[in-house]
């Protein structure tokens, strides 16, 4: 009983301390980015080329899939109501509000996240980071901040990009598969979607954003620098990420009713 | 060689841990300006933790550090950051950047802290590439690179911002013999021609002897000996005769601390 009291006591201190670190260093992260954005605006460029381009593919292919699955379930149910022609409405609110930055956002920590992950504790597993250290460069400044921010940047888009693919192929489903009349399925979409909507897409998928790469570098930058250490870095990227956005996505949901 | 008359690096009483274990108890050690010292010691005498320590990577628990007279450990960010531009590191294993090949590794220190042109950095990091004989490598990337060269364009890297103090990290390890010569050439001809100060952290008591103005021996957490290489092989102490000879028999244990043999393997040892 003792014990488990302490251990308890031991991992309540061990999590406070983290989570204390954590917040820290993201204001170190915050700290640095106005000048990297000005100063070093190339090296952002270069982290929005890698988190955000390299991602398109998979994110494209599984806008259109999640489009299309969206189209096929709202057809089947709109149809017993002969409402045929809300099939784009109802896929165009899941894509635009829920599953464009959810999605996306879990995507992004699967490819580009355990990417910069690893990328970033193999650098301090191979010295390369005490290297900048001694070379009078700040890893942080010069290392993370670009990472962070290409993510920061990248994901908003990546959100928009998979909701504008899933449109599509919600359009292939209802319109082509099912031939409901384009002219509706648009003009309902365009009716019904308000901008409020479209905001809350946007605000949610900024948030991830920021939540998922900050995960990502952080978790590089605090590796054990063994091989064994980057593996299971990599890994609680993933798992944590998609935690902190599925609370996200409720928290921010909550807020904005 | 440089004016010995000034002291670069003091430690004084030195004291660091890792855990349980005492790596320093109350090191000494200076170096001077202008002369090429080897940190010499058994694996695992903190050789390496030594070189952190002097160059702030890490902070010591007791004692003082001072480069130049300036306790290292009382200068902030920017003043530390400044003091590292005068210094020159390579890394055991080079620590080349992996997304650059091997002309924007050189340039690295350049592009960060100064504002010269392209045509000047070019010329500049192609002397140093030179230098090393890796002038026809320079579009290679890190990875398509072998150990020796790996270990030349990092000691291009640590030398092209002309430092004053150069610190090389166990550089003889895995070199080819021509790789070998080379950097042992390099390290005495950069000493010899520019004046910078060198320390060389190594095992290799015969590369030591031909590159060292003087070596300290660690053991135990101090330096256990100092002297010239000369001094150093014909010392009396047991200790340095042992590591200088490479006897396996000695004060310095072959086996790690481990419980009686003979128990062990009868599976006694915990009656």
């Amino acid at each position: 009983m003792r014990q488990s009291v302490q251990d308890i006591y031991e991992n309540g201190t061990e999590f406070v301390r983290t989570f204390g670190a954590f917040q820290l260093f993201f204001l170190r992260l915050l700290r640095y980015s106005p000048g990297i954005l000005v100063g070093r605006f190339d090296l952002v460029v270069k982290q929005v080329y890698n988190s955000g381009a390299l991602s398109l593919v998979i994110v494209m292919v599984c806008g259109l899939f999640v489009g299309a699955v969206l189209a096929l379930q709202a057809y089947s149910n709109m149809s017993m109501f002969n409402a045929e022609d809300w099939t784009g409405v109802a896929a165009a609110f899941a894509l635009v509000k829920e599953l464009g930055p959810v999605m996306t956002a879990i995507l992004f920590a699967g490819r580009a996240g355990t990417a910069l992950t690893s990328e970033i504790g193999l650098m301090k597993a191979t010295d390369q980071l005490s290297a900048m250290e001694m070379m009078a460069v700040n890893p942080v400044r010069r290392v993370l901040v670009p990472r962070f921010l290409g993510g920061v940047i990248a994901m908003p888009l990546l959100a928009a990009i998979f909701s504008g693919v899933g449109l599509f192929g919600a359009h292939l489903v209802g319109v082509e598969l099912f031939q409901v009349d384009v002219g509706s399925f648009w003009q309902q979409i365009q009716l019904t979607l308000q901008a409020d909507d479209i905001r809350e897409g946007i605000i949610k998928s900024c948030v991830f954003g920021v939540a998922a790469s900050l995960i990502a570098v952080w978790e590089g930058y605090n590796t054990v620098p063994t091989a064994e250490g980057v593996g299971r870095a990599t890994t609680r990227t993933v798992v944590i990420t998609a935690i902190a956005i599925l609370i996200f996505d409720f928290m921010i949901t909550a807020a904005l009713l | 060689m440089g004016d010995y008359s000034d002291n670069l690096i003091e430690v004084r009483d030195l004291k660091f841990s890792r855990g349980a274990r005492q790596i320093f108890d109350g090191l000494n050690l200076t170096i001077r300006r202008g002369e090429v010292a080897a940190i010499m010691g058994p694996s695992g005498t903190g050789k390496t933790t030594l070189l952190r320590l002097i160059t702030r990577q890490l902070i010591p628990e007791q004692g003082a550090i001072y480069v130049e007279g300036v306790d290292i450990a009382t200068l902030s960010q920017a003043e530390l950051y400044l003091m590292r531009r005068r210094f020159g590191m390579l890394f055991q294993n080079g620590a080349l950047l992996t997304d650059l090949n091997v002309f924007e590794n050189v340039a690295f220190p350049l592009r960060e802290h100064t504002k010269l042109s392209t045509r000047l950095i070019s010329h500049i990091v192609l002397t140093k590439l030179h230098a090393v004989g890796l002038r026809g490598a320079a579009d290679m990337m890190p990875a398509e690179l072998s150990g020796g060269m790996a270990r030349r364009v990092a000691l291009a890297r640590a030398m092209v911002t002309d430092p004053d103090i150069l610190i090389y990290d166990e550089p003889f390890v895995g070199l080819d013999p021509i790789s070998l010569g080379v950097i042992v050439r390099l390290v005495r001809r950069m000493n010899h021609a520019l004046g910078i100060t060198s320390i060389v952290v190594t095992h290799d008591v015969e590369e030591v002897a031909t590159v060292a103005d003087r070596s300290f021996l660690l053991s135990a957490g101090k330096v256990a000996a100092s002297g010239s290489p000369d001094e150093l092989r014909t010392a009396n102490s047991e200790l340095v005769r042992q590591f200088m000879h490479g006897m396996a028999d000695g004060p310095v244990a072959f086996h790690y601390d481990a419980p009686d043999y003979e128990e062990q393997l009868l599976g006694r040892e915990n009656e």
